[in-house]
């Protein structure tokens, strides 16, 4: 196992090498200019110098290179810098965002716990709710319960979020009054009544997206244990006199939870990336939202760094999924 | 081998059982009754969906319910009715005082827990040892159903086992709790001959050292006349003859059992042009039988098999048959 994880983390690297570059050519084919948002009153001489103090005016590889040694060399040195005090990475020129002249990654440390607060707690309520609630239709199929998590889950996957942001503001914000429409970024939690706020003003969103994960997972869950429980081995544990209890819940569902481990190894990358629409409905300024206006603003640095941190985190959580799948499955070696 | 006034440890009377299905009812077990005592191997032959299954799942409650359901009749399991207990005491039968072996080794263990922790499982649950004893007596069995290096393939998966040997393991578990009566349900239908003979020898073994009682389901007639004490023919989820061995094979009475009979190709003589076939096949059951299941294959039938259903009548010392033919009636040497 630690020899094939090695060898994997070997060839993440040209793969993610090769990432970057697409990422790169892309967003230098797409058309834009960050001098868009600029008013017409600056005369263009002065914009193009402008472009040029932004590196605009070195070729193509030269910019490539230059981002590679920042994402990799440079960036990981202001964080050793950060965490022991040292000075290494002084005087260093640093991933620069083209919106305000800051480090993209200090904005990116800024909008991260919202997104992991928001999007990561979404995650887990969804797999708590999910996993049981698969568990159960399958065990009891077509029956009443079985039916309606049908139709629920059929409505959370088929609703956008645009839809169901809109719709549960509506309700609960607008009629009932009972939750915040606007995520108050600013709060801090420094007592419980704060944390009772921010508990509140989370809400909306995390239920909008936990609907939407419950729907996709518990689907998933049901169909893998239905496919378990009608296997062999389950009517030996049966004729063995085991309780039911231990029948469905240690004997199917750990068979059931290896592709559904799976599932939920390669969803956690979704986190990060946040959710934009969400984000954006319940204004909660995270990484999704972050993306959306570098985008927008012509940011290319910014949007060339995030969309290479999303590629990071799926070729790692890839990894994972594939060792937690030799580690639940025994008849699954890589060696 | 078998005591022969022993009393009978496994009694099972007029057994009903009953599959709803979209397409309406299938009465799959009817009227079964039999029973096995103590050290005695009881065959039930049949070809498939003739109720053989069916009729021991449904003596511990192991088919799904619904779609199935047992509509009448007794289990009397030294005199207990099981069919009258409580699913927990029935839980405690089941793995406890009957072992199942089934069909397919391949599929019948769980692929991801040890082979221990799947022997030690009903060990603790029935015998209530703790885990170190529990492990030596996992150790036991499985050199008791001759697997070599016991203790160190605990730790092993199924997948690290060859069908033989996982069929071993099966009986292991079955045999964990020393139960009085084992069901092996096809157990060597899924093997290669070389093993299903080693997989016999060992029931065959273990038969005559731990004294429980068998019944051993299979559509093999070889090997059901090597290792059976009775035999029990079963057709259209009806017991259509049933008799001790060797009168059954030396003298079949009922028209199926012939049939089945003949269907085994010999290896002597002139060789056959075509395998013998029985023409036509088993019916599904919408009803309860009112004439005889047999009837629309029979060579011998009569207005009185599409009119009436056959009851088992006894026509030597413990030979019957359910049929209304004068033939099933008399003896072979009669009829010669």
């Amino acid at each position: 196992m630690l020899t094939f994880t090695i060898r994997r983390l070997l060839f993440a690297i040209p793969t993610l090498l090769f990432i970057a570059l697409v990422i790169f050519l892309l967003l230098e084919l797409a058309p834009g200019d960050p001098m868009a948002n600029v008013p017409l009153t600056v005369p263009s001489e002065v914009k193009e110098q402008m472009r040029v103090a932004l590196g605009l005016g070195e070729p193509m590889h030269i910019r490539f290179w230059k981002w590679i040694i920042q994402f990799f060399w440079i960036e990981p040195l202001n964080v050793f810098d950060a965490l022991f005090g040292t000075g290494f990475a002084e005087g260093k020129l640093r991933i620069i965002s083209w919106q305000n002249r800051a480090p993209v990654f200090i904005a990116i440390a800024e909008r991260i716990p919202q997104t992991l607060w928001v999007v990561g707690t979404a995650y887990v309520v969804a797999i708590l709710i999910a996993i049981p609630v698969g568990i159960y239709s399958a065990y009891r199929q077509y029956s009443i319960f079985d039916q309606a998590g049908t139709f629920v889950t059929m409505v959370g996957f088929s609703v956008p979020p645009f839809f169901s942001g809109v719709l549960v503001i509506l309700i609960f914000a607008v009629q009932l009054r009972w939750f915040p429409s606007i995520y108050d970024t600013t709060l801090e939690v420094n007592s419980w009544e704060a944390f009772g706020m921010q508990v509140r003003q989370m809400f909306l969103p995390v239920m909008v997206l936990a609907l939407q994960i419950t729907s996709q997972l518990s689907r998933f869950m049901r169909a893998s244990m239905l496919d378990n429980l009608n296997q062999d081995y389950v009517r030996t544990a049966r004729a063995k006199g085991l309780r039911e209890n231990t029948v469905v819940l240690v004997h199917v569902l750990r068979n059931s939870m290896i592709p559904v481990v799976t599932v939920i190894a390669l969803g956690v990358p979704s986190i990060f990336g946040g959710a934009i629409i969400t984000e954006q409905v319940f204004k909660v300024n995270g990484i999704g939202q972050l993306l959306i206006t570098a985008i927008q603003a012509n940011d290319l640095p910014m949007v060339q760094t995030l969309t290479f941190i999303f590629a990071v985190l799926i070729v790692l959580f890839n990894l994972i999924a594939d060792v937690l799948y030799g580690m639940l499955d025994p008849r699954i070696r890589y060696d | 081998m078998p005591a022969g006034d022993a009393r009978p440890v496994l009694e099972v009377r007029d057994l009903r059982t009953v599959f709803q299905t979209r397409g309406g009812e299938v009465h799959a077990v009817n009227s079964v009754s039999f029973d096995v005592k103590p050290g005695e191997l009881l065959g039930v032959v049949g070809e498939s969906g003739s109720g053989k299954s069916v009729t021991m799942m449904s003596l511990v409650g192991l088919l799904p319910m619904p779609p199935a359901e047992v509509r009448g009749g007794e289990v009397l399991l030294d005199g207990e009715d099981l069919l009258k207990v409580s699913p927990a005491r029935l839980r405690d039968v089941r793995g406890g005082e009957v072992g199942f072996i089934f069909q397919d080794p391949m599929t019948s263990l769980n692929p991801v827990f040890t082979v221990g922790f799947q022997i030690i499982e009903p060990i603790r649950r029935h015998m209530g040892l703790n885990k170190r004893q529990a492990r030596e007596r996992a150790v036991e069995l499985l050199e008791l159903v001759g697997i070599p290096g016991a203790r160190g393939r605990l730790s092993d998966y199924p997948h690290q086992f060859s069908g033989g040997m996982r069929q071993r393991v099966m009986i292991a578990i079955a045999l964990a709790c020393d139960p009085k009566v084992l069901i092996a349900d096809e157990p060597t239908t899924a093997l290669d001959v070389t093993i299903q003979a080693q997989i016999l020898e060992i029931v065959e073994d273990l038969r005559a050292r731990l004294g429980m009682a068998i019944v051993w389901i299979t559509h093999d007639l070889g090997v059901v006349a090597g290792i059976a004490d009775r035999v029990m023919v079963m057709y259209g989820g009806q017991v259509v003859e049933h008799a001790p061995v060797h009168p059954l094979f030396n003298d079949p009475r009922h028209p199926y059992t012939r049939a089945l009979l003949r269907t085994i190709p010999t290896v002597t003589g002139a060789r056959a042009d075509k395998l013998q076939v029985i023409e036509g096949q088993p019916p599904m059951l919408g009803a309860a039988p009112s004439a005889c299941p047999f009837r629309d294959r029979c060579p011998l039938a009569f207005d009185r098999c599409h009119a009436e259903n056959p009851l088992r009548e006894v026509v030597a010392p413990n030979h019957d048959v359910a049929c209304f033919h004068p033939l099933a009636h008399t003896a072979k040497e009669a009829v010669a």
